[in-house]
C-alpha cells in the first residue's frame, strides 16, 4: 500500500531541509557548502519507503535527502552540518560523512562510486548472519563508469548479494553532461551482469517507491540484487559553492524548463489541500526546532580533533613535541 | 621443541581465529588452494562462505570487506601481491582507516590486511617487489611487521582481534625463517609493543622484518669489537617509542635497517624522533632503499637496491666511532 501522505511528508521535509540548509550556508552556521539534493527529493523517498529500519543504506556527498528519507533525526543532521558534537556524527563528518548506524545509515561517501562495494560486503554479511535485512546503494550518474561500481556489481551478481544499486540519474556529474560521460546505458551495465534493471520517472516518489518495493522483495527472498535508474533533474547548484562562481554548463532556460516537473507538486497533488497544508507546517515546525537545536550545540573542544580515531581509543602523537 | 615456520605460524593463527570466532573470515585470490601457502586446509575445514575466492577485482573485495566489517565480520584479506596495495589504497586509507573519525565513533572496521610476501622476490622486478608499509604507517593505519613466526603468529592473532583495520606484512625475506617453538607457549603479541633480540650496549641497531635476521648476522660479525643492541620494533605503527628510547638510554647511538625507499621512510620517522626527543651521543644512520626506488629485473640490480649487510655493518662501524 502507498502511503502517499507519507511519501509527500518526505519530499517536502527534505526540500525545505535542504532550502533551510542553504540559508545555514549563507550565513556562515554551515562551513564549507552542501550540495543541494533539490529536485532529486522523490528518489530518496520512494527508495527508503521501500525499506525496513534494520535495512541498510550507503549514500553520498549528495546525501542529506538519503539520511533524512531513511529516518536519521533532521535536528541532528542539521546539528551535523553546522559542526556541532550533537550532530550525528558528534560534528566529526559534516556534509558528506553524515551517519546513523543505529537506522542502517552505513554513511555517505565523498567519493564517487566508493561506498558500493560496501553495501555488497554488509549485505552479504547480513545474510551469512543469518538475517533477511537488504541494502541499498545510491549512487549518481557520474559513478557508473567507476571500476569499483562495476566490480561490485559483479560481486553481487556472482552470489546474489540482497543489494539494490540506485543510480540518481540526474543529468550531470558536476558539470558533464551524462550523454559525455557514458558509452552504452546506465541499466546496460547492469544487463551486462545478468542484473535485472528498470528505468523509472525519478520526479515521482511513487513510481520510485513502486520499483524501489519489486527490487527489495527480491532481495529479501534470496534472488540476488537490482538496478534502478533513476531519472531525475538537479534544480540547484553541484554544490553552494556555485551560487557564487556560477560555472556555465547549462542555461537558465533548461533549469527552468527542468523544474517544472516538480517531485515535491507532484506528490503534494496526490493528498486533500488540508492534509498537505498539516504536513507543511508540522515540517516547518520541526525544521525551526531544528535549527534552534543545531545552532544550540556546544562546538567539539579543539583538544579532541583527534578523538575516535580509532575504535579502541589509540590516542595518535600529536603534530608537536 | 617442534620447528614452527613463519608460513605454517600465519596459517596457524588463521586457523585458531577462525575456531575461535565465527565472524571471522578470509578474502582473497586463489586462497582455496592456497596458492601462497597461508591458507591451507583452511577451505576444507570453514567451507566456502568464511573462506571466500575472489576474482581479481582488488579494490571491490577490499571495501566489500570493509562492508562485512560494518556488519559485524572480522575479515582477514591476502593480497598475494605487495603493488596491489597501491591499487586499493584509496578503499584501505580513504575508507577503512575513516570510517571510525568521521562517523563520531560509530562505525568500527576489524580488518586485517595480509601481505604474505612482501618486499622483494628477486626475479618479480618493477611491480612485484615492492615494501609499502611506511606508506600506511604515514596515514595512521596500523601497521606490523614481525620478523619471526612466532611473532607472526602472535601479531596475525592480535591483528585479527583488533577493532580497527590493521595492514601485515609478511617479507619474502622473512618467510624460510624457522622457529622451535613449544606451540602451547604462542600467543598473541600486543601493537606497539618492540622486542630486544640480542642486548648491546654500543650501538643500537633497529632494523625492520627480515632485517632483523642480517642484523642479528652483522651483531654477531662485529661482537668482538662492538656491543650491538638489536631492536625489531615488530609494529611500526603504533610504534614502540618507549622501547626505543629505553634502548638508547644505554647506547646513546643509532643505526635503523629499513626496506623503504629513503625518503620519508619509516627509518626517516625513527632517525627524526629519535633526533628530537632521545638520547644520542652521535649523528645516527640509516640504510634504506634509494630515494624511489624501483626494483629492476637483473638479479644483480634487484640486490643492488636492497639495504644489505655490508651496508649495515659499515654504518654500525661509522656511527660507533663518531660523535
Amino acid at each position: 500500500m502507498v502511503d502517499s501522505a507519507g511519501l509527500y511528508r518526505t519530499v517536502r521535509l527534505i526540500r525545505r531541509f535542504e532550502q533551510r540548509a542553504i540559508e545555514l550556508v549563507g550565513s556562515g552556521v554551515i562551513a564549507g557548502g552542501i550540495h543541494p539534493y533539490l529536485g532529486e527529493e522523490a528518489v530518496a523517498a520512494g527508495v527508503c519507503a521501500a525499506l525496513r529500519d534494520d535495512d541498510g543504506i550507503t549514500s553520498t556527498h549528495r546525501g542529506h535527502g538519503h539520511v533524512l528519507a531513511k529516518g536519521a533525526d533532521p535536528a541532528r543532521m542539521l546539528a551535523e552540518l553546522a559542526g556541532r558534537t550533537t550532530g550525528l556524527n558528534r560534528g566529526r563528518g559534516g556534509s558528506m560523512h553524515a551517519a546513523d548506524f543505529s537506522i542502517g545509515i552505513l554513511g555517505a561517501n565523498a567519493i564517487v562510486g566508493a561506498a558500493a562495494p560496501i553495501a555488497t560486503g554488509a549485505a552479504w554479511a547480513g545474510r551469512q548472519a543469518g538475517t533477511d535485512r537488504v541494502v541499498v546503494t545510491f549512487f549518481g550518474d557520474g559513478a557508473v563508469s567507476q571500476g569499483v561500481l562495476l566490480e561490485s556489481m559483479n560481486l553481487a551478481a556472482l552470489w546474489r548479494v540482497p543489494v539494490i544499486f540506485v543510480c540518481e540519474n540526474n543529468g550531470f556529474a558536476t558539470t558533464m553532461r551524462v550523454e559525455a560521460a557514458v558509452a552504452g546505458t546506465i541499466p546496460g551495465r547492469a544487463a551486462a551482469f545478468g542484473i535485472p534493471a528498470s528505468t523509472v520517472d525519478g520526479m515521482d516518489a511513487e513510481a520510485v517507491y513502486a520499483v524501489a518495493s519489486e527490487a527489495v522483495a527480491r532481495a529479501r527472498a534470496g534472488d540476488g540484487p537490482s538496478f534502478v535508474e533513476c531519472q531525475t533533474y538537479r534544480f540547484d547548484a553541484h554544490h553552494t559553492w556555485e551560487h557564487k562562481a556560477r560555472p556555465r554548463y547549462r542555461t537558465d532556460e533548461e533549469v527552468a524548463r527542468g523544474r517544472e516537473r516538480d517531485p515535491v507538486d507532484i506528490q503534494g497533488a496526490r493528498i486533500p489541500d488540508g492534509q498537505r497544508q498539516r504536513i507543511d507546517a508540522e515540517v516547518e515546525a520541526l525544521l525551526d526546532e531544528a535549527v534552534r537545536f543545531a545552532c544550540a550545540g556546544p562546538e567539539p573542544d579543539p583538544a579532541d580533533a583527534l578523538e575516535y580515531l580509532y575504535a579502541d581509543g589509540m590516542r595518535a602523537r600529536p603534530g608537536v613535541a | 621443541m617442534p620447528i614452527l615456520s613463519y608460513l605454517k605460524a600465519l596459517g596457524r593463527a588463521l586457523g585458531d581465529e577462525m575456531a575461535r570466532d565465527d565472524t571471522v573470515c578470509v578474502f582473497g585470490e586463489d586462497i582455496g588452494v592456497a596458492v601462497s601457502n597461508v591458507t591451507t586446509g583452511l577451505l576444507k575445514r570453514y567451507g566456502p562462505e568464511r573462506v571466500v575466492d575472489m576474482p581479481i577485482s582488488e579494490q571491490a573485495f577490499t571495501s566489500f570487506a570493509t562492508g562485512a566489517a560494518l556488519a559485524g565480520r572480522r575479515p582477514v584479506i591476502e593480497f598475494q601481491i605487495p603493488a596491489l596495495l597501491f591499487l586499493v589504497f584509496e578503499q584501505i586509507a580513504n575508507q577503512a582507516h575513516k570510517f571510525s573519525l568521521m562517523t563520531g565513533g560509530q562505525a568500527r572496521v576489524p580488518v586485517t590486511y595480509l601481505l604474505p610476501g612482501s618486499g622483494s622476490r628477486v626475479g618479480w622486478a618493477g611491480q612485484h617487489s615492492d615494501h609499502p608499509y611506511s606508506l600506511f604507517a604515514h596515514v595512521g593505519v596500523k601497521t606490523v611487521v614481525p620478523a619471526t613466526p612466532s611473532d607472526a603468529y602472535g601479531l596475525l592473532v592480535s591483528a585479527i582481534r583488533d577493532d580497527d583495520p590493521v595492514i601485515m606484512f609478511a617479507p619474502s625475506g622473512a618467510l624460510g625463517v624457522r622457529e622451535d617453538v613449544d606451540f602451547t607457549r604462542l600467543a598473541p603479541v600486543p601493537l606497539g609493543v618492540g622486542r630486544v633480540h640480542r642486548p648491546g650496549t654500543d650501538v643500537t641497531v633497529v632494523a625492520v622484518g627480515h632485517l632483523v635476521h642480517d642484523a642479528l648476522a652483522v651483531a654477531d660479525q662485529l661482537a668482538d669489537t662492538i656491543s650491538v643492541e638489536v631492536f625489531d620494533p615488530r609494529s611500526l605503527y603504533p610504534f614502540d617509542w618507549a622501547g626505543l628510547a629505553a634502548s638508547l638510554q644505554k647506547t646513546g647511538r643509532l643505526v635503523v635497517i629499513d626496506d623503504s625507499n629513503r625518503s620519508c621512510g619509516i627509518g626517516a620517522e625513527i632517525l627524526a624522533t629519535a633526533a628530537e626527543q632521545m638520547r644520542l651521543i652521535a649523528a645516527p644512520k640509516r640504510v634504506t632503499r634509494p630515494d624511489g626506488a624501483v626494483l629492476p629485473f637483473a638479479r644483480k640490480l634487484d640486490i643492488a637496491l636492497q639495504p644489505s649487510r655490508e651496508q649495515l655493518l659499515t654504518a654500525v662501524q661509522e656511527v660507533a666511532k663518531s660523535g
